[in-house]
């Protein structure tokens, strides 16, 4: 059932960032690009991202336990931290610059040609990077 | 008149909304791309890579069966300069690991919760978002 739940949720992701345009860089750059052309698409997406995942928190809440899993996430602690702040900026350069998060770089795998593949491979590697990061910082603060 | 990209944005953005629901209802976790992701390729999520690695497979074969299928002409207009993809690659995956999320699990997930760390986060990376394009395309002329 999991495995049913996991599928059908990333499928309809990929899905939903194809049909949205997210999966076009110029559409997420020209959102960014409020001293160019701003193109406010991004707003639409994330609005209508928001709605049916707002209704499933209040769903959330009302229930004891997922349907196939043992318990719901518990809010972590709301504490706005140097790693969430810095790593937020981080990313949101390297999302300017090439127009991909993480979502559309791998809805894009199949028709993004060398380019996306070597941005994935890339976003990877930081990702892989970011451990022995968090353990300096954990160990020095 | 409405644009038909406002559209597209606002359908696609609620189907991506109902993946989310259902990844949460369901299995009771947060759909966050660079958390499913990350957990496979770090290591720290082995003990959920099925569930992991069925979702990366639904993200991949999905749009890619219905580009086929449609017989579209997906775009991505993405950069062919092999620096910024990997510069921005690297960005992207350090910081959202780095942040504990990114535009899906912070934005989406984390909004909808009304999680000040998620809104939080999506103000920081927006206004970094909106910094690089400036610097990279208007100043710098890179992009």
């Amino acid at each position: 059932m999991r495995g049913l739940f996991s599928l059908t949720s990333g499928a309809l992701f990929g899905l939903g960032l194809l049909i949205s345009g997210m999966v076009d860089t110029s559409r997420v750059q020209g959102w960014l690009d409020i001293f160019g052309d701003w193109d406010p698409t991004l707003a639409f997406v994330l609005g209508g991202a928001i709605l049916p995942m707002a209704v499933a928190w209040r769903i959330a809440e009302k229930r004891k336990a997922p349907i196939a899993g043992a318990t719901f996430p518990a809010r972590p602690n709301q504490k706005i931290t140097k790693d969430l702040a810095i790593g937020s900026m981080i990313f949101g350069a390297g999302w300017g610059l090439a127009g991909l998060c993480p979502g559309p770089s791998f809805a894009a795998l199949s028709f993004g040609g060398w380019e996306g593949l070597l941005f994935v491979g890339a976003m990877i590697f930081g990702m892989i990077l970011a451990v022995p990061a968090k353990r300096i910082r954990f160990a020095t603060s | 008149m409405i644009e038909q990209s406002y559209i597209y944005g606002l359908v696609g953005g609620l189907v991506i909304g109902l993946a989310g629901a259902i990844y949460l209802l369901g299995n009771g976790r947060i759909m966050g791309a660079s958390g499913i992701i990350g957990g496979l390729v770090d290591g720290s999520g082995l003990s959920e890579w099925r569930d992991r690695a069925l979702f990366v497979f639904g993200l991949i074969a999905a749009p890619w069966i219905a580009v086929k299928v449609m017989n579209l002409d997906a775009q991505t207009n993405i950069t062919s300069d092999p620096v910024i993809l990997i510069a921005a690659g690297l960005l992207v995956g350090f910081g959202a690991r780095l942040a504990n999320g990114c535009t899906s699990g912070h934005g989406v997930c984390g909004i909808s919760r009304l999680s000040l760390r998620g809104i939080a986060a999506t103000g920081f990376y927006l206004f970094a978002g909106g910094v690089s394009v400036l610097l990279f395309k208007h100043l710098l002329g890179v992009i």
